[in-house]
């Protein structure tokens, strides 16, 4: 199997797509020609020609009203908002039209699209750059809000979202794009939207995330399993909405104590959804107060000054063990 | 029943005064003093070197991602010249050499470009916005200071600056239509370079000239060179003029070119060719306006060495106070600050959080 960024990752899952259903098009700023900013549709314009790959005006409202159109219509669009800060010039699209035709048509119409965006911080960017708004996503109804975490899951998840008959949101942690290389499989991969993963066992203590901060959660599992001989359950969503909440409450009721980290603000973020599951469904399982370790409810910094907003291995290996100190 | 022309009256032109070789046309020549026209070379100057300096600054790790300005100096001067101190300047993200002009000192700039929130701080009196990155977003902020401005009775004037593909944005067609509606005494100056990242103007819009967007909603429109500062100027002070006196908004196309990449964090030959470039670099606006002075008798080589060394002495200044600052403000507490007017008790709670895991990391890297 080769060995591939998520860059790489994103677009044999894009390519392949095309390949298969010629209704698959893409759009976006910058797509076609330069590949994108971050050249995840790379080639493609060469492949597949500018009728199916659209460098468009800049115009994000545009953009995503016309794919809501050519999704109406048959098409499979997947366009690309250049940076998910971008995305609130097209939000209304997204709220008022996308997440909810299907029912204000009573099912007559339906808008199988994806939106792909990359979003948060850690790459030392220009300001609305970095921030992580997915809640925003997640609490529309109407939408399903996903998050990869790796080059592998990105590619399964991305061709998961293209088939799907809804509207997807697809947030792709920037921080990931070229950070490691996975192997990928070649022949098509995919993985259920709705459907989280256990990605280390554990008795002690059960660690909930997704996205970029999915491998300092790992690193600082690692960590106080070597140095402390503390084990934690890590889960890693994948998708926010629809959430799967069975995987994340039976660990919880099996470990009795959690941590969620996310990098997005701490309130009404992912995090405060998943204490109240917790709370309505494993409540007389937990021996201490579930720990939200997160993003400050601040403006994001300018790069100077991100990597103190962000849970790092080193407080997330603390949080635990401080979670763990609580008597039972 | 009948189907005939509307009557539409286009009032839009074309205006170049200096041309590549720095021959001016004197009918345009607008009549401007010594002072101005040597403020004017000496900040194009400056521009240049400061940009060039921060190309360098970059490449090195030293500051982060920004926007070069090489070639759109006389579009930004030009423009901003027309302006006085009271009036409000709104700036997108590529505005270095007219932040420079208004009072921004460059080190405002390296801290913003350098990931110090610092760096958005305009000076207290300096009636400018801070860099807005969203696309066009700021546009109507313009229209709003202006139709303030009126309502408050008094002269002053707001200008912005935008790029071509802005004009693609929802937020433009509404500033504009806003501005033209209320009669806002709004300039927009739209610098088209001719490239929204890999875009070029021709795929980012079918009209023939961004200038004829004017028309539309029924405003003054016009076409310069802006590359020529004096043609840039003309065009900026009647429109200042007529909206200083009541008579609305004006929209101005720059026709320039960017000559470096989008952002650092771009690389342009996958989209447009060597050629092209070389092309525009024969009408560099610096070249052909030092050839201008040279003529008129105001400038000559030794002047050029000095105002060039004068430039870099203040660039290494800057820099200097710039690797100072940073040095000294480093405390990650600070991005609570500026929020609110008071702190709520939610961030102050963060904050405390914050100084600890700051404390505790501090020493785990102590220990290990
Ligand atoms: C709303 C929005 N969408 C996308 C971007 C990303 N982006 C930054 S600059 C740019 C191109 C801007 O082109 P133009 O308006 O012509 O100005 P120029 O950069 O050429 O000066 C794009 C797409 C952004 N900053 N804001």
């Amino acid at each position: 199997m080769p060995k591939m960024t998520m860059v790489q990752a994103l677009n044999l899952a894009l390519r392949q797509e095309m390949e298969k259903d010629d209704r698959v098009v893409v759009l976006g700023e910058d797509v076609g020609v330069d590949g994108g900013v971050f050249r995840v549709t790379e080639g493609l314009i060469d492949r597949f020609g500018p009728d199916r790959v659209l460098d468009t005006p800049l115009a994000e409202s545009a953009i995503v009203g016309m794919s809501i159109g050519m999704a109406v219509y048959g098409l499979r669009p997947v366009c690309e908002i250049q940076f998910s800060g971008f995305t609130y010039l097209n939000f209304h699209q997204i709220e008022c039209h996308a997440s909810r035709l299907r029912h204000r048509s009573q099912g007559r119409f339906t808008v199988p699209m994806v939106l792909r965006t990359p979003y948060g911080g850690n790459v030392r960017a220009l300001e609305h750059h970095s921030e992580s708004r997915e809640a925003f996503y997640a609490h529309m109804p109407g939408l399903k809000m996903v998050i990869p975490s790796s080059p592998r899951n990105a590619r399964a998840l991305l061709v998961s979202a293209i088939r799907d008959p809804d509207p997807v949101i697809f947030f792709e942690p920037k921080a990931v794009y070229r950070a490691f290389r996975e192997e990928v499989p070649e022949e098509e991969e995919t993985f259920p939207i709705g459907q989280s993963v256990l990605l280390r066992e554990g008795r002690h203590v059960t660690l909930i995330t997704y996205g970029a901060l999915v491998r300092p959660t790992l690193e600082a599992a690692e960590r106080l399993s070597k140095e402390d001989g503390i084990e934690a359950d890590v889960i890693d969503l994948l998708t926010l909405s629809p959430l799967d909440d069975t995987l994340f409450v039976n660990s919880a009721k099996k470990t009795g104590r959690v941590v969620i980290v996310h990098e997005a603000p701490r309130s009404y973020g992912p995090g405060a959804e998943l204490v109240a599951r917790l709370v309505e469904r494993a409540f007389y399982y937990l021996e201490a107060p579930v720990r939200r370790l997160t993003g400050f409810d601040v403006i994001m910094p300018l790069f100077a000054r991100e990597k103190a907003y962000f849970p790092n291995p080193g407080r997330i290996a603390r949080a635990v063990k401080e979670t763990l100190e609580v008597a039972a | 029943m009948p189907r005939k022309p509307l009557e539409v009256d286009s009032p839009l032109e074309f205006l170049a005064i200096l041309d590549e070789e720095g021959l001016v046309d004197e009918s345009l020549e607008p009549k401007l003093s010594q002072d101005l026209l040597l403020k004017l070379y000496r900040f194009m100057v400056l521009g240049r070197r400061f940009d060039e300096r921060m190309l360098q600054l970059q490449r090195q790790g030293r500051i982060g991602t920004f926007a070069p300005i090489k070639g759109q100096e006389a579009s930004q001067l030009g423009a901003v010249a027309a302006l006085e101190p009271r009036d409000w300047m709104v700036p997108c993200f590529r505005e270095t050499a007219a932040q420079l002009w208004r009072g921004t000192p460059m080190e405002s700039v390296l801290l913003y470009f350098g990931g110090f929130d610092e760096g958005g701080r305009i000076p207290e009196g300096q009636k400018d916005l801070p860099v807005a990155i969203p696309v066009a977003s700021q546009l109507l902020h313009a229209v709003g200071l202006a139709w303030a401005a009126k309502y408050r009775k008094t002269d002053e004037v707001a200008m912005t600056f935008f790029g071509d593909g802005a004009t693609s944005e929802g937020d433009f067609h509404e500033a504009l239509n806003f501005a033209a509606v209320y009669q806002t005494p709004t300039v927009f100056v739209c610098q088209n370079n001719q490239w929204a990242i890999s875009i070029p103007r021709s795929k980012q819009t079918r009209s023939r000239t961004l200038a004829q967007k004017a028309l539309a909603y029924e405003m003054p429109g016009i076409q310069v060179d802006g590359n020529d500062v004096l043609a840039v100027y003309t065009a900026a002070k009647e429109a200042v003029d007529r909206a200083r006196s009541g008579g609305g908004p004006t929209f101005i196309e720059c026709v320039t070119y960017r000559m470096a990449m989008h952002t650092t964090a771009d690389d342009p030959s996958r989209y447009r060719s060597e050629e092209e470039v070389a092309q525009w670099a024969r009408k560099d606006p610096i070249i052909r306006f030092e050839k201008y002075l040279i003529a008129k008798g105001l400038l000559d080589s030794k002047a050029i060495e000095a105002m060039a060394l004068e430039a870099d002495s203040a660039i290494q200044q800057a820099v200097k106070r710039y690797e100072e600052l940073s040095q000294t403000l480093g405390d990650p507490l600070q991005m609570f600050d500026h929020h609110f007017e008071q702190l709520p008790a939610h961030l102050l709670e963060q904050r405390e959080e914050l100084r600890r895991y700051l404390k505790e990391e501090e020493e785990e890297t102590r220990h290990a």
